[in-house]
């Protein structure tokens, strides 16, 4: 292809390879916003529906946005399970449903010819629209979930996870877990399920990502026939704000784990937060680096303590967690911890120096291709852009705002948001026996 | 596809891909579990982290250090048959790294006290992926126990004792002995031009001498005689069931169809949602919260055919191994329906599609064939071979190698979690915790 590039003149060795088409954006009939991106070099095609419908709804029931979603493809429009996957499997078309705390999704993804993405939608439709949770399926999802949360409590990991998102968030919706806990599951009802999806799978508290192998009127005809079905209802209303913390924790919890999994941390940051880019750049100097973040360099080079030592924060539509996490085997844990206070105290104190600025930067800036290189990794962007209602051009303006950032900015901004008196900690492994 | 080979046997392999300004370059070495000897498992992999760890150019750390100023990701991953180094980047950035992994391939100077620290850190990454998760340790002496001879039976990260007997010397004659140019594929995909890269290639690497790589021994596995059957127990709320048949992959088969054939069973079985294991096993009967089959035609030896399971609340493992057993016998007694088969077909045509939009992918098609000595055109022929299999072929292949003489059974029985009945189990003098 490059030879026949040089005959026409070198265009190519001119042009650069373009990454990514400008995010295309309309609404629907009924609501529901859609974000497209061409993606022309592959015969295919990404579709994800993305719902304001994850666990921070779930009210007093937790699990239930969560088995709202896993019940979608168990049967829909008259379909059951066998139906809808054989149909979808017969032209090589591939469902991918989720929820996390702040969305519920549902993602098709296609070969783009219409033979084969037609029939794909039929199902597809359906199964965001009219799930069917029939009494069998319901029984039979919520016994597989209680395996599931079995299983959780076998990996010290999750459980620690568990008792970190309960500490830091209290009463807010962002402190039960997504799977919901035993007692939880067991008191779910079928109707709860019917009743939540009728007020959350609706257009306008929809947003629609596009990504492949169709021109703009394939788009907004695909965009329209995916979210015929839906009525154009209400968006979610605001989640409250998270309260910061008013005094620091520390929980041990015991398993029967040759490790110690440790999880420190506080409230952190929305998407769209003033401070996301000094936090997102600073965060790399601290523990986000991969190898070589500071976290790493004290915690895995220096000592040897962990196979992953690191930080990160999470930004959801309200504050999501700052987390610094490793774990060592039992007996080193409180060093481990120690060294992690350490280096978390030291770098709010006194903030990057000029040296790890200009690597972040360098880093962050250098690899910003990377980020765009895929149609998976451009829904992915572009699902989060259309969610949390990020500028169109945040993509486009990414790269300046990184840097824009400036040592003093990141060490500001670190010292008015963390405070590493005041964190929330738990270690979940083999407690020394008395 | 382009192909170089440098004058001291490196071979290179270049796979355009301009739908973004980014290129993955991956450097995979023809060494990895497979080749270890008793008493020093996991030394491919613990090599593996301290090729991070300086050369008389370059500290420890500062390949790492250099990849990230460049905005590039990095890592490296060993295998039973393979281990290789990557880096992704914008793509003028390429030369950076061929630089310095053209410098590692020969001039690692492997520091005492960093081997010392790293090896403990190895050992952190044992508890972590293996002895802390049941399933894991499960699989782990399932393993051992369905292997007697062929270095399969290995874990790659290696036994616990051989790391913590493991030395710097070790190291030394592994690194000394495997790290060659005739003993290295090169594979870069992306936005390059691939006489610029075997260009660049020969600058970096071409200085290497080859070195005379003696092949390992066969340690072809022996024949199994007879079903062989294993109990874990271990600290765990959910038990666990893994079932291996012996099974040619595409280097050992007799027949070259069949390791395709054996592709599609697993398709049959766990290909999607429509499958028969999600169909009828979870859903229809309702005996497992999850069940799976796995096969892999790509590597060196003999391997597994593998099916597992996690009962449903309530179901005795017995009888969910009864209805494994019962599917693979269905298998063998009768053919898979055209509906069946015209699907898994359809899933692999739209998954060589799919496929495409990783670069990373296609870079990693490519290593994992070369290294085990497979030509790469191979993967390419993928989607064709299995497009000829018949329901015939399914249920030859079925028969001739998913027999109860080549099965292994184990069983995750689990032990008590909390504090107080570990206590009390150990007392009793039943298996503790893991402890090490």
């Amino acid at each position: 292809m490059r030879k026949i590039c040089i005959l026409l003149l070198g265009l190519c060795a001119v042009l650069p390879a373009q990454a990514m088409e400008p995010i295309q954006h309309w609404v629907t009939d009924n609501g529901a916003r859609v974000y497209f991106v061409p993606a022309p070099e592959l015969p295919m095609v990404d579709v994800r529906m993305v719902f304001d419908a994850g666990s921070a709804r779930d009210e007093a029931h937790a699990g239930l946005a969560r088995m709202t979603n896993a019940l979608l493809d168990q049967g829909a429009g008259g379909m059951g399970a066998d139906a809808i996957a054989e149909r979808l499997e017969a032209v090589g078309a591939r469902l991918d449903t989720g929820s996390r705390r702040d969305m519920a999704w549902v993602g098709l993804r296609s070969l783009s010819s219409e033979s084969h993405l037609q029939p794909a939608v039929e199902v597809y439709r359906q199964v965001v629209a009219a799930p069917t949770f029939s009494e069998r399926d319901f029984e039979r999802e919520r016994r597989r979930a209680l395996v599931g949360l079995q299983q959780v409590q076998q990996q010290p990991g999750e459980v620690a996870s568990r008792a970190f998102h309960a500490a830091l968030y209290g009463e807010h919706p962002y402190a039960t877990p997504s799977e919901g806990t035993v007692e939880s599951v067991q008191a779910l009802e079928r109707d709860q399920l019917r009743a939540f999806h009728r007020r959350y799978y609706v257009a306008r508290n929809a947003v629609i990502a596009i990504v492949g192998d169709l021109d703009r009127a394939r788009a907004e005809r695909l965009a329209a026939s995916v979210s015929r079905e839906l009525p154009a209802g209400e968006p979610a209303p605001a989640l409250p704000a998270v309260e910061p913390l008013t005094a620091a924790g520390l929980q041990r919890i015991d398993h029967p784990s040759s490790q110690s999994h440790i999880l420190m941390g506080q409230p952190g940051m929305r998407r769209g937060d003033d401070d996301y880019f000094a936090l997102y750049v600073g965060n790399y100097v601290l523990g986000g680096g991969g190898l070589v973040s500071r976290i790493s360099e004290e915690v895995r080079e220096k000592r040897g303590l962990s196979y992953s030592a690191y930080s990160y924060f999470m930004p959801m539509a309200k504050r999501g967690p700052f987390v610094l996490g490793l774990q060592t085997r039992n007996e080193q844990a409180d060093e481990a911890l120690q060294v992690l206070r350490e280096t978390l105290a030291r770098f709010v104190a006194e903030g990057p120096t000029e040296a790890e600025m200009d690597a972040a930067r360098k880093h962050i800036t250098g690899g910003f291709p990377l980020r765009i290189d895929s149609n998976s990794e451009i829904l992915e962007y572009i699902a989060m852009i259309g969610f949390y209602g990020l500028p169109l051009d945040y993509l486009q303006r990414f790269n300046d705002r990184v840097s824009a950032v400036t040592g003093a900015d990141v060490r500001d901004a670190f010292q008015r948001r963390v405070q590493p008196e005041r964190m929330v900690t738990v270690i979940v492994g083999e407690q020394p026996s008395e | 596809m382009h192909e170089y080979s440098l004058d001291n046997g490196m071979r290179v392999i270049v796979k355009e891909d301009h739908r973004a300004p980014v290129v993955v370059s991956q450097v995979w070495y023809r060494i990895g579990s497979s080749y270890e000897h008793a008493g020093i498992t996991g030394v491919s992999h613990v090599l593996e982290h301290m090729m991070f760890k300086g050369t008389d150019k370059h500290g420890p750390g500062e390949f790492s250090r250099i990849i990230a100023e460049n905005g590039g990701r990095e890592n490296a991953f060993t295998s039973r048959d393979y281990t290789a180094y990557f880096q992704q980047l914008e793509q003028s950035r390429l030369p950076v790294a061929l630089e310095l992994e053209a410098d590692r391939m020969r001039n690692l100077l492997l520091p005492e006290e960093e081997f010392n620290k790293e090896v403990r850190v190895v050992m952190e990454e044992r508890r972590l992926r293996t002895e802390d998760k049941p399933e894991a340790l499960t699989f782990e002496q399932f393993n051992a126990t369905a292997f007697l001879n062929s270095p399969y039976r290995n874990p790659v990260i290696g036994w616990m004792t051989d790391l913590e007997s493991m030395n710097i010397q070790d190291l030394e004659r592994w690194y000394r002995r495997w790290y060659a140019p005739n003993n290295a594929i090169l594979v870069v995909a992306g936005d390059v031009d691939p006489d610029a890269v075997a260009k660049l290639a020969a600058q970096h690497f071409g200085p290497h001498q080859a070195e005379e790589v003696a092949p390992p021994k066969p340690r072809t596995e022996v024949e199994q005689k007879g079903l062989r059957r294993i109990r874990v127990q271990a600290p765990a709320e959910v038990p666990y069931l893994l079932l291996g048949y012996k099974v040619p992959v595409l280097l050992t088969a007799e027949n070259d169809w069949e390791p395709y054939a054996l592709e599609v069973l697993a398709g049959i079985l766990d290909g999607g949602q429509s499958a028969r294991l999600p169909r009828i096993l979870v859903r229809d009967r309702q005996l497992v919260a999850e069940a799976g089959a796995g096969y892999d035609l790509y590597g060196r030896q003999q391997t597994l055919f593998l099916l597992d399971a996690t009962p449903a609340e309530g179901v005795d493992i017995e009888e969910v191994e009864k209805a494994l057993r019962g599917q693979i016998q269905r298998l063998r007694s009768e053919p898979v329906s055209a509906a069946e088969l015209d699907r898994v077909k359809a899933q692999v045509v739209a998954g060589r599609v799919y496929e495409e939009d990783s670069i990373f992918y296609q870079a990693m098609k490519i290593g994992r064939l070369e290294s085990i000595g497979l030509d790469w055109r191979v993967g390419e022929q993928y989607v064709e071979r299995i497009q000829a299999i018949t329901a015939e072929q399914l249920q030859a292949v079925a028969r001739k190698y998913l027999v109860e003489e080549r099965l292994t059974v184990a069983r995750l029985d689990p032990l008590p979690m909390d504090a107080e009945a570990r206590a009390r189990a150990r007392a009793a003098g039943m298996a503790g915790s893991p402890r090490h």
